[in-house]
């Protein structure tokens, strides 16, 4: 299917979508429109689909039906203008390799090469590692970071090939409640060049950064704005969340009766 | 020690252990990483099964046991590339069958008399010339394919899911992977046996592991201390007029509990990349 024409300013535009796992519906009659520059953070209970919509935008998990355009191409074309920060940066870490070889993976296919190494992407993994305050720590092995200091490589390598769009799985789970705010101006001062979507399960890591909060619990509720009200998070989730953000006194849901 | 120099079965020996353990140190780092024993191991035993056909059919051994080998990587990656969950209970399939077909069809065969122990300990002490030569080949191919795609072997080792993103080919180095997999077992399963082979593919690359920066090296100390145990396992079997095979895995395997012992002691030592 040709993806339709669409306005410059919509770098994700998701129509429709469905997905299931092993005939379990995962998502359904999802609806989303990402616009550049957007700081968007995607909130709802482990197990809602944030993670299986973040690849389906990938392009890594083929759509059940529906359609997703990607910065105006197919998912899978538009992959390598997109940066991913995944979930599980603990996984693999007996693995042998640098700090500084992890980052450079950030590199790869640039100009469709896989397997030589250029001065120019070099110099783009070590500006990257310097954004991140990482450079320092390029030749330590990857299972020796700390949480915090694996979050920051890991984004590191999504930032070398500069793009457009920064997607971020639970990036905020392995940093501590003190290194929050840091993290938010980071994505901040990221959001100035490259539109950024974040998932998270726990409404405590939202921020003022934020421009705009979407609840996805197999159905996505949109919300044009960095706030987040009972009545969309009732929407959202089946189960009781706890709430601080934006003045919003820390109250407890009811559980939500099953449909 | 030296008078055993002295004898030409002894150098071809030495020389086919130090190719075993280069193809050895470098495929069995992949294999390792990727944390595919069993399915390197279901390779190993489904060339068995091409070792019966070769001798049934009247087959060169290379033939028939590469065919089958490769036959079998190919369907161990078609059932991991599409059914990951499903993928432990059919390389247990392949493997059994593998085996099992291979001892049934030299049965068959009229007036074969097989010895399973030189199959599965091999003969590293009767290496004609012509094998060493043909190990040397694979040995080679083996290395350079694996040193011109070394940035995608990393990448797919490490995070395959980030390198699809990147547009890496990372289904076709799988399979690719296994393909070089079922090339460097065949060849080292007839000089050394079936045994060793999953030894060396696993004991040294193990024990590098901990104490490497980058899979390069992984793969270059795995391969020198592959070459280690095997040839002072094959000097030691001499000595004490034991099986050579055996000993040399006894040797690693001493190795191994050193290692972990040496970790132990030692823990949290930092590894600096390289």
């Amino acid at each position: 299917m040709e993806p339709e024409p669409q306005s410059p300013e919509t770098v994700i535009e998701v129509r429709g979508l469905g997905f299931s796992f092993d005939g379990h519906p995962v998502l359904e009659e999802v609806n989303l429109r990402v616009r550049r520059g957007d700081f968007l953070v995607l909130i709802g209970p482990n197990g809602g689909g944030k993670t299986t919509l973040l690849k389906l935008i990938l392009g890594l998990l083929p759509p059940g039906r529906g359609e997703i355009v990607v910065l105006g191409t197919s998912p899978r074309r538009a992959a390598r203008r997109v940066g991913y920060v995944p979930q599980n940066v603990h996984v693999n870490r007996s693995f042998p390799i640098s700090v500084h070889d992890v980052v450079r993976l950030g590199s790869l296919g640039a100009g469709g090469r896989f397997f030589r190494r250029s001065p120019t992407a070099e110099a783009a993994v070590r500006a990257a590692m310097e954004e991140m305050g990482v450079w320092e720590l390029r030749r330590k092995r990857i299972g020796q970071l700390s949480g915090g200091q694996l979050q920051r490589v890991f984004i590191a390598r999504a930032l070398v090939s500069r793009p457009e769009i920064l997607l971020l799985d639970e990036a905020m789970a392995s940093i501590d409640a003190q290194g929050r705010a840091e993290f938010y101006d980071l994505l901040a001062e990221l959001n100035r060049s490259a539109t950024i979507v974040a998932v998270t399960h726990d409404t405590m890591m939202l921020s003022p950064r934020v421009k705009s909060v979407a609840c996805v619990n197999r159905r996505l509720h949109h919300h044009d704005a960095g706030e987040i009200t009972p009545e969309l998070l009732e929407a959202a989730y089946r189960c009781p969340v706890d709430l601080v953000a934006h003045g919003i006194p820390h109250r407890v849901f009811e559980m939500h009766r099953e449909d | 020690m030296i008078d055993a120099l002295q004898m030409e079965f002894m150098r071809h020996a030495l020389l086919a252990g130090l190719l075993v353990s280069l193809v050895c140190g470098v495929i069995g780092t992949l294999v390792v990483v990727n944390r595919i024993v069993f399915l390197a191991g279901g390779i190993a035993h489904a060339a068995y099964g091409g070792i019966g056909l070769a001798i049934f059919l009247g087959w060169p051994f290379l033939a028939g046991t590469l065919g089958v080998a490769l036959a079998a990587a190919a369907a161990m990656a078609a059932v991991t590339l599409r059914a990951r969950h499903r993928a432990d209970a059919v390389v247990g399939v392949i493997w059994a069958v593998g085996m099992a077909a291979g001892v049934v069809l030299i049965d068959l065969t009229p007036g074969y008399r097989s010895d399973l122990m030189s199959y599965l300990f091999g003969s590293i002490l009767a290496v004609p010339a012509a094998e060493l030569a043909e190990m040397a080949a694979v040995a080679a191919l083996v290395v350079a394919v694996v040193a011109a795609g070394y940035p995608g072997f990393l990448a797919m080792s490490y995070d395959p899911e980030f390198a699809r993103i990147r547009g890496v080919p990372v289904a076709a180095l799988y399979v690719l992977m296994l393909a070089l997999i079922a090339a460097s077992v065949v060849i080292v399963i007839r000089v050394v046996g079936l045994i060793l082979v999953i030894a060396l593919l696993t004991i040294p690359p193990f024990i590098a592991e901990s104490f490497s920066g980058s899979l390069r090296g992984m793969m270059v100390r795995a391969s020198v201390l592959s070459a280690l145990f095997t040839v002072s396992g094959l000097l030691l079997s001499y000595a004490l007029d034991l099986t050579s095979g055996a000993t040399i895995i006894l040797v690693a395997a001493a190795g191994f509990g050193g290692a972990l012992l040496w970790r132990r002691l030692f823990p949290g030592r930092p590894v600096q990349a390289g």
